[in-house]
């Protein structure tokens, strides 16, 4: 209550002595805002519109009316269905290694103070800052100087590779603010180290943890480049519609994009109204 | 034993991830290195000979496509820029609850897969599509007149890809700024443009800066943009090396050309950050 007497007072007195000048210059910043969004939007909708296309032919490039038939033969095309599983396999892999590797890097630079966490720090800065041209021409470079096969397990090893760095970030960023005293009070009741962590800080984190990983695996599920550049003759989802451009998409492709869009918009969603009610209790 | 079992504690903590981003990054560049060193073919391999040729015969066949790419993400960041600003203002002063709502909402495009985002792009654009087709029967356009293909096409799919780049460390800037600071250069009678151009963006560059680095860099070694709304007259660096890869297999020219791109957009960094870290610290001196 007093939190929001607070936040609105300085907003009312400006109003006050300006009235009409912030007003319009306001609507104004509000209409653009709006408009962006709806600029960023609009080829979702495109391709969500294409999911209920009746389209006659294989290919999707024309308005012909509603249909949900498509939804019923999402599985018809077998290497699309092949390189869907593929990438869904994938992405459970990879994000749920990265998601232990970075929880201990993440958990370590939140909590300790020790040698090398410099160079660490900049190694995690340019993973998350290099493009992932260099960083997927650069491990085929290492595959191929080793005569290493490309499939399934190198680009899992390349997803978890650009995944670390953001899960330790999330996951430090909890640990920093963790409040030391609650696992000194279990220590005090003659938790060892080792009871705290699991019963104590790591509840704590999870939800960080989580978010963490769920970040790992929407970037392992979406990633183009670096897949393309460690797959060899593995195809992934984006992979499979990358190498379909030229002759043209077939309505299912729309209808699984679709789909992922949905599922994830979903799953934020609910983490998202998770997490504000975890803050309130 | 205790206190050796809590110093070694991080230690094992970073040991296997860090060993994954030194196996799996680190010691790829130097593979990249010194294969951009090498000479040979697929069929009789490679040996490393120290080869510079390959970075000469590579700037001397590419730089067109280089140059080219640097200029795209030059003019694509600027739009960005100018683009994501105001989105960014509105939502840190103006957003008030509504602001993870708003983020929420920003960061939409990226549940839907980058190659069919910008696949997307190419059905509202081509020719005959729901942009171009009525204003052709309109009359309002020629019947020749096309975006795909074109410069602004690719450019235009590259601010579309990248604009919440450069939206969201903007408005982290902006959230950072106290409202009162803003409130007493109004209260010392400086005029609303004033105090932006005096107190909000100067506070606000540091969020500018890491915008630019996080799309200028990302944009410029992009190639899916120019290969699906492109034409071979827009070809970017990025389409270069990944061909000369994937389907060459000239690895020794790929891996030069990609060393040569990364140099270029460490440099350009660097001078930025200091052309940028020079100015601030004469603005504080002159105060």
């Amino acid at each position: 209550m007093s939190q929001a007497v607070l936040d609105r007072s300085p907003d009312t007195k400006t109003h006050a002595a300006k009235p009409k000048r912030r007003f319009t210059g306001k609507s104004l910043l509000f209409t653009y805002t709006w408009l962006v969004i709806i600029w960023l939007v609009v080829p979702i909708f495109v391709m969500i519109a294409f999911s209920f296309n009746d389209t006659k032919g294989r290919y999707n490039q024309e308005w012909s009316g509603f249909t949900f038939k498509w939804y019923g033969k999402i599985f018809e095309i077998e290497d699309l269905t092949k390189a869907l599983w593929t990438s869904l396999a994938i992405a459970v892999i990879s994000s749920i290694i990265s998601g232990a590797l970075g929880t201990g890097i993440g958990y370590a630079l939140g909590r300790y103070r020790f040698r090398g966490s410099g160079t660490l720090n900049i190694i995690m800065f340019a993973t998350i800052s290099s493009p992932e041209l260099i960083m997927g021409a650069s491990l085929l470079s290492l595959f191929v100087s080793l005569a290493l096969g490309l499939g399934a397990v190198t680009i899992t090893i390349a997803h978890v590779m650009f995944s670390i760095s953001f899960v330790a970030t999330i996951v430090r960023a909890r640990v920093v603010t963790l409040d030391r005293s609650i696992e000194e009070a279990a220590a005090d009741l003659g938790a060892t180290g080792w009871t705290t962590f699991w019963k104590v800080t790591f509840p704590i984190i999870l939800p960080a943890v989580f978010s963490g990983v769920l970040l790992a695996f929407a970037l392992s599920i979406d990633d183009f480049v670096v897949t393309n550049f460690t797959a060899g003759s593995t195809t992934t989802f984006p992979l499979w519609i990358w190498g379909s451009t030229r002759v043209g998409l077939p309505p299912q492709v729309n209808v699984m994009g679709t789909l992922i869009f949905a599922a994830g918009v979903l799953i934020a969603v609910v983490t998202n109204i998770r997490s504000r009610q975890g803050k309130r209790d | 034993m205790d206190r050796l079992k809590r110093q070694l504690t991080p230690y094992l903590l970073v040991l296997p991830g860090g060993l994954w981003l030194l196996l799996f990054f680190a010691i790829p560049m130097i593979a990249m290195l010194s294969l951009s060193l090498q000479q040979g073919d697929v069929v009789n391999g490679y040996r490393f000979t120290f080869h510079w040729q390959n970075y000469t015969e590579a700037i001397e066949a590419y730089n067109t496509q280089l140059i080219r790419s640097l200029i795209y993400g030059a003019i694509a960041t600027i739009i960005l820029i100018i683009l994501a600003f105001p989105v960014a203002y509105y939502i840190a002063f103006y957003g008030g609850k509504r602001k993870p709502t708003y983020l929420f909402l920003l960061l939409l495009p990226f549940f839907v897969s980058f190659v069919l985002r910008t696949i997307s792009w190419r059905q509202i654009l081509t020719d005959e599509g729901p942009v171009l087709g009525p204003l052709k029967d309109l009359g309002l356009l020629s019947d020749s007149y096309h975006i795909l293909g074109t410069a602004p096409a690719v450019i235009g799919g590259l601010v579309y890809n990248f604009l919440p780049f450069m939206v969201l460390p903007i408005y982290v800037a902006l959230e950072r700024i106290d409202p009162r600071v803003v409130e007493a250069a109004r209260d010392l009678y400086a005029s609303p443009l004033t105090s932006f151009r005096k107190v909000i963006f100067p506070l606000a560059l540091p969020g500018v800066f890491a915008g630019v680095l996080m799309s200028f860099v990302p944009v410029s070694s992009d190639y899916v943009n120019s290969e699906v709304l492109g034409s071979s007259s827009t070809t970017m660096i990025g389409q270069v090396i990944q061909a000369q890869y994937l389907v060459n297999s000239d690895y020794p020219t790929a891996s030069a050309l990609s060393f040569i791109l990364m140099a270029v957009l460490l440099v350009g960094i660097f001078a930025y950050a200091r052309a940028l870290g020079t100015e601030d610290v004469m603005k504080v001196a002159a105060r």
